[in-house]
This record gives structure tokens, C-alpha cells and sequence, in this order.
């Protein structure tokens, strides 16, 4: 499998032709997932006993979270093959995949937001999960800067890859630094905003939205990806 | 081996006493951040002892930020890092004794300065011997990851607060832990546990930050 | 759910719409932006036509 992948994708002429084949079944399987979440997210799961329908948002602020957490995941994997192996593609996708996470991240801080407000209170709240993913999303805007300083294409992959690799190694230790620094900061009242378990009615939509986030991701990366071939001539 | 890493600590050492400008400017830096709080918050003693881990250690994090963009800058300037990268000597031992000579002269007055500041904000003995302690083991931590950033931003010229930006979430950490420390001191709990984390970070640090610093060197210069 | 159920969301329509109306316009940035980027290129680059 791994050749498989190896031969339409490792070079950019070839990336740029598979990718150019996939692209229309990821686009159609993503607006699949994506109207089955949406409608039954909204209209068909049952509202929730406590938070009524409210907990709705809950589709796509999820899925967010997750989201953006695996593209730096996947960035992360792209720095290391751009800094071991040198392939070009590899460095490419890191540096197309940032701003798509940070979307992504702001996406999950605005809904949270917005859940946060009629179910706590409060517009922000300094729980573990929203300080993380606020602290990934400076990580995401600091790659970018950086990405966006240097002029030679070599280096900036390079030093890219550098500060994706150290921030990937950071992250659970901030993950559980913060979770840590939750438990110690925290009042007698965040105990009832534990995540409730999930029925399987509800359960379905949450999947399949987060399936579309994912194929989301996929579909914009590989169109700016092809977009970099084009520019940078590599075709 | 261990000659050499000597030997640029001593030469480390004397060229930053020499510039007195380059390690006294980010202690005063220190001690004005500290003395804004007060004035910006108000003279509260009991909310002063409460807020003073945080204002301590967020100054001291802030004039570490902003001086060791320069870590590399004038080697790179002048050639000299070319020769540290052409040496035969471990690039990463190189770059240990200089992260090393930058905590010495930069981070050391300000761990001595601290109790003083700690005067300021109403700390108690005890709460000022842990300061002292998680200083001592934070700095170090701050030095090493800034060390990374540093040699990430050696070529680009006019970077700004770029290595701020960048550095800063990988810092939240030894922050966390840092000022935990010196909250659970000021409740008189156990603080083992804390140094005990602190340590196994600057452990941790010191084994990837040089390595890290030297790649990032190489690919900087190598342009 | 009726119409009217549907769009009162319970009494928290004014948080659920938003969220999913923001949630549309990221997604439909990102895909803008991803197609105009490629427009321009191709503007620019008339010879690599594919």
C-alpha cells in the first residue's frame, strides 16, 4: 500500500495527476457526509435532556476540535519527511495544511464560544479544552509568520518543518500541563460540564461530520497543493 | 572536547561583560515589568502576594524573549558561526556551551535579582526561597527552547517579534508549572512534586534543545 | 420538528444558527480562496493550460 501511495504521489507531476483523479470522488463523498450530518444533526437527533437543543453546535464544534488537532498531526508527519527525506511534495503539503488548521482552530474557538455562552454563562471559559486549543492556534499563526518572513524556498521549508516538529513534540506536554493547571485553577462548578455520555442517535451525525471535516481538509489541501505545483513550475 | 566547551564559555563570558549594554538592559527590563504591576493593579498587598508568581515569572520569560533573538546574531554577522559549523567539535556541545554563557550572564542576575522583587510584592521567606528554586530550575528550560527559536530566525534579517510569536506556546508549560510551584508554596503544600517536573523538563530540554539548535543552525546559514 | 421548532432551536436559535452559519462561511472561504488562487495562476501561466 505504502508503494501504492509512493507512486501516484510522491512526485509533484504525479501528485498532480492522481490528485486531479480523486478529487471529484472526495468532493462528492464529502458533500455525502457532510448533508447526512448537517440535516441529521439539526433536524432528526433527538434534542438533548439537559441542554436541549442547544447542544446542536456540539456537530461542528467537535468536529473542528478533532480536525484541527489531526492536520497538525499530519503536518507534523510532513515536517519529518521533509527534513529526513527531502521530498519536496512532503513540504508542500506542511506549508498548505497550516492555514487550513488554523481555520480550522479558530472555527472550534468561535464555537466553543458560542456553545459556551447559553451552556456556561460565559463567552470564555479557561477550561483545559479551549486553553489548548487557543495555544494551537498560536502555534499554527507562529508557523505561518514564520513561513511568511523567508524569501528562500529551501530554508523555508526547513526551518518550517523545524518549529512543526518542536511544536508536535510541545503539544500533549501543553495538553496536559493545562489539564493539570485546570484541575489546580478550577472552581466546585466546572464538575458539571464533563462531557456527557453519548447516545447512538446522536452519535451517527457526530461521525459523519467529523468524516466530512476531514474530506473538507483533503479537498482544499489538494487544491492548493496542485495550486503550488502550478506555481512553483513543477509540473 | 570538554576543553573546547570551556573555552568558548570563558570567551562567551568576558565578550557579554564587555558589552555591559547586552545582559544589563533585559535585567532592567525585568525589574520595570515587575514594578508596572503594582502601579497598573494597585498597592493591594494581599492581591500583590497573590499575583506576584505570575508577574515574576512572565517578566523574567519576557526579557528572555526578547534578548535571546541575538543569541546567534553577531556570530552569524561576522562569520564566526560558520566556523562553529565547519569545527570539528560537536555542533551541539558548541551550542550547549553558548546557550550556557547566555544563562550565565543573562538569566543569573536576574535569579539574584528576584528576591528583591519578591520584596516589592510582599512575598514571604518561604515563598521567596521557592522562586529562587523554580527560577533556577525554569530559566534554564526558557534558555534552551528560546536557543531553538534563535537559531530557527539566524538568517532572516529584521525578524522582530517573530521568535517571541513563534517560542511563546512551547513556554506554557514550565509556566504552568513554574507558578504552580510557588502557589502551592504560598498554601504551604508539598513542593517536591513540582521541582520534580521542573526537573525532568530542563532534563528533557537539555537533551533535544542543543540538537535541535544545531539543525536549525545549519539550515539557516546553509542558504 | 416543525418549521417553527426548527428555526426557535429550542430557544437557543440565536446560538446555533450562528454557529452554523460561521461554520459555512470558513468552509465556503477556504473553498473561495482555494479557486481563486487558482484562477489567478492560470491567468498568469497561459503555456501550463491543463
Amino acid at each position: 500500500m505504502f508503494h501504492w501511495i509512493q507512486k501516484r504521489f510522491l512526485a509533484p507531476k504525479a501528485f498532480y495527476r492522481s490528485s486531479g483523479y480523486f478529487l471529484p470522488w472526495i468532493s462528492l463523498l464529502f458533500i455525502l457526509c457532510f448533508s447526512y450530518g448537517l440535516i441529521s444533526g439539526l433536524f432528526i437527533a433527538p434534542a438533548d435532556y439537559q441542554q436541549g437543543d442547544g447542544f446542536r453546535i456540539m456537530y461542528v464544534h467537535v468536529p473542528s476540535a478533532f480536525t484541527s488537532m489531526a492536520i497538525y498531526l499530519v503536518m507534523a508527519s510532513c515536517a519529518v519527511v521533509t527534513l529526513v527525506w527531502r521530498v519536496k511534495i512532503a513540504a508542500i503539503c506542511m506549508s498548505c495544511s497550516a492555514p487550513i488548521g488554523a481555520w480550522f482552530t479558530f472555527l472550534a474557538l468561535i464555537t466553543g464560544s458560542i456553545w459556551g455562552k447559553p451552556m456556561w454563562g460565559t463567552w470564555w471559559i479557561w477550561d483545559a479544552r479551549l486553553t489548548s486549543v487557543l495555544i494551537l492556534l498560536f502555534l499554527y499563526l507562529g508557523f505561518i509568520a514564520l513561513q511568511s518572513v523567508m524569501a528562500d524556498q529551501q530554508t523555508r521549508d526547513r526551518t518550517g518543518a523545524v518549529i512543526a516538529i518542536v511544536g508536535v513534540i510541545n503539544l500533549p506536554i501543553i495538553h496536559y500541563s493545562v489539564i493539570w493547571w485546570n484541575t489546580l485553577h478550577q472552581g466546585p462548578s466546572i464538575s458539571q460540564f464533563a462531557k456527557p455520555a453519548i447516545a447512538t442517535p446522536m452519535l451517527n451525525p457526530l461521525l459523519a461530520m467529523i468524516a466530512a471535516f476531514i474530506l473538507f481538509y483533503v479537498v482544499i489541501l489538494f487544491l492548493r497543493v496542485r495550486n503550488q505545483i502550478l506555481l512553483r513550475k513543477m509540473l | 572536547m570538554f576543553k573546547s566547551f570551556l573555552t568558548i564559555i570563558q570567551h562567551e563570558i568576558r565578550v557579554t561583560m564587555r558589552q555591559a549594554f547586552s545582559w544589563i538592559t533585559p535585567l532592567l527590563f525585568f525589574v520595570i515589568v515587575v514594578s508596572l504591576f503594582p502601579l497598573a493593579i494597585g498597592p493591594d498587598e494581599t492581591l500583590l502576594r497573590k499575583i506576584a508568581p505570575g508577574i515574576i515569572w512572565v517578566a523574567a520569560l519576557l526579557a528572555i524573549l526578547i534578548s535571546i533573538g541575538n543569541l546567534f546574531r553577531t556570530d552569524a554577522e561576522e562569520g564566526y558561526l560558520d566556523l562553529l559549523l565547519l569545527s570539528p567539535h560537536s555542533l551541539t556541545l558548541l551550542v550547549c556551551s553558548k546557550i550556557f554563557s547566555y544563562w550565565f550572564t543573562h538569566c543569573l542576575p536576574l535569579i539574584l535579582v528576584s528576591p528583591l522583587l519578591g520584596l516589592l510584592l510582599n512575598l514571604t521567606s518561604h515563598e521567596e526561597l521557592t522562586l529562587i528554586i523554580t527560577l533556577l530550575l525554569g530559566t534554564p528550560v526558557l534558555c534552551l527552547l528560546g536557543a531553538v527559536g534563535a537559531g530557527l530566525v539566524v538568517g532572516i534579517r529584521g525578524h522582530g517579534l517573530l521568535l517571541p510569536v513563534l517560542i511563546m506556546p512551547l513556554y506554557v508549560p514550565i509556566l504552568i508549572f513554574g507558578t504552580g510551584a510557588m502557589m502551592a508554596a504560598s498554601l504551604h503544600q508539598p513542593l517536591n512534586g513540582y521541582f520534580a517536573i521542573m526537573g525532568a523538563f530542563l532534563l528533557v530540554s537539555l537533551a533535544f534543545a542543543p540538537l535541535l539548535t544545531g539543525v536549525a543552525l545549519r539550515i539557516g546559514v546553509n542558504q | 420538528m416543525n418549521f417553527s421548532q426548527i428555526i426557535n432551536m429550542g430557544g437557543y436559535a440565536a446560538y446555533v444558527w450562528p454557529a452554523y452559519g460561521i461554520t459555512l462561511a470558513v468552509f465556503g472561504l477556504n473553498l473561495f480562496l482555494a479557486l481563486n488562487e487558482k484562477r489567478r495562476i492560470k491567468k498568469q501561466l497561459p503555456e501550463n493550460n491543463r
